[in-house]
């Protein structure tokens, strides 16, 4: 007999060894999250996909899928805290979208917009970050790090390198690359790498290619985060939409 | 006067952007002039805001000035609102936030390519520079905001239509842009 939790009401099959999350995606039903990868060991990093199971709050992406598990998704309260935590993200980097070549095509715009946030609610850090042009094909913004280490683990875990980790804790906590100069050009990463294109904001760009897509003709200005996630992850036909939103929308989860 | 809705705008550290997208509606400003009269405002060139119900702020606070008119218009509109991006999270000007106010003038009025005798302004009729460009809702409490670099005109309808008809404002999906 097959397993299965509630998601919402909706009676979901999953199998021995899937997360919450794995079980929602095969499922058609949409958590949002920012630092989740199908492809990937999940983080629990980002709580963007806080569900209460059972009355607790656990992440989505890294609670194991248990039979008889209640699991409320899309509430009010629950989306209410996901947009506190976006808008933690916002102010505490220097998102400022009008001037992104991410912007339109960026999950963490995309889920802010999935989520309503129409303002910031608390007071922006300003903090001071760098950017590393160094390398001739590959661009970090550092203003733009959200630590989900999907870089990081897209490194390790597909391209068989280990370009990039992280380091600090707390408010000091930064992105680095594996290179005694600290610089991305001084790196084995490619712009073909993985890791160069699976960034959820626009912190890691690929150089001369952002305005290859017109801002107003994107992923995000046409269709919601829900639809292109799930697309992507292979639970909806992907015919649906623009046949580059499949490879955007997981961060080039198809190469380039 | 006739029971209208009054409404104030003003851009603080903006590039007059929102202001130009608000006009975008086009011939539906003649609907919104039945049901809306104009106080402080660039359209009006009236200096002081009197007692409004809705305050429409473009720009963040970049300077003495800027933290004034935004106390101003908080005191006299029952309802203010953060317009677009800059009101919002400071914007393009905030770029500034990441340099010293001594270098960012030292550049601008000293050192610049160009620069003909060289001095820092200082007119006592200057208003004062803040050492940050903050967003509005760090000054007063802001009630809505409509993001957008700038909003569209549809934002400014959908919401003051919204608004002056006595429903909660909301944007739908397809009105929410950041860009």
């Amino acid at each position: 007999m097959t397993k299965t939790i509630a998601i919402d009401g909706k009676t979901i099959p999953f199998e021995d060894g899937q997360t919450i999350m794995d079980a929602a995606l095969a499922a058609d039903v949409y958590i949002p999250h920012l630092c989740h990868h199908p492809e990937f060991t999940p983080h629990g990093s980002c709580k963007l996909c806080s569900v209460k199971v059972n009355g607790r709050i656990c992440s989505a992406c890294t609670f194991p899928a248990a039979e008889g598990q209640d699991i409320i998704n899309n509430s009010d309260e629950l989306n209410g805290d996901r947009k506190r935590i976006t808008q933690m993200l916002f102010v505490e980097g220097n998102h400022f979208c009008p001037s992104c070549e991410k912007s339109g095509n960026c999950p963490l715009q995309a889920v802010a917009y999935y989520l309503n946030m129409l303002d910031n609610h608390f007071p922006f850090f300003f903090q001071t970050r760098q950017l590393d042009a160094s390398h001739p094909d590959v661009l970090i913004d550092h203003n733009r790090c959200i630590f989900c280490t999907l870089c990081v683990r897209a490194s390790q875990q597909q391209d068989g390198k280990d370009v990039f980790g992280i380091a600090g804790r707390g408010i000091n906590k930064h992105l680095i690359v594996n290179a005694e100069s600290g610089q991305l050009k001084d790196t084995d990463l490619d712009a073909a790498d993985k890791a160069a294109h699976v960034c959820p904001t626009g912190a890691i760009l690929i150089k001369r290619t952002g305005y290859q897509v017109p801002i107003g003709q994107r992923i995000y200005d046409h269709h919601q985060i829900d639809a292109v996630s799930l697309a992507a992850s292979g639970s909806r036909p992907s015919a649906a939409l623009p046949p580059f939103v499949a490879v955007v929308a997981e961060g080039g989860r198809h190469g380039r | 006067m006739g029971g209208k809705i009054r409404v104030a705008t003003t851009s603080l550290a903006g590039c007059f952007g929102c202001h130009m997208s608000f006009l975008d509606i086009d011939e539906r400003m003649i609907e919104l002039a039945q049901l809306v009269e104009f106080d402080r405002s660039p359209f009006t060139d009236i200096e002081h805001c009197g007692p409004c119900d809705i305050g429409l702020i473009e720009g963040g606070v970049c300077n003495s000035e800027n933290v004034h008119t935004l106390r101003e218009f908080r005191k006299n509109c029952k309802t203010l609102v953060a317009v677009g991006a800059c009101a919002i999270n400071g914007g393009l000007p905030a770029l500034r936030n990441f340099i010293p106010l001594e270098e960012c003038l030292a550049e601008a009025y000293l050192d610049g390519i160009g620069v003909e005798n060289p001095q820092i302004p200082s007119d006592v009729e200057l208003p004062l520079l803040l050492d940050k460009v903050h967003p509005i809702h760090e000054i007063v409490k802001i009630d809505y905001f409509l993001p957008g670099c700038p909003p569209s005109a549809d934002v400014f309808w959908k919401f003051l239509t919204d608004l002056i008809a006595g429903r909660e404002p909301q944007l739908p999906y397809e009105l929410v842009r950041y860009d």
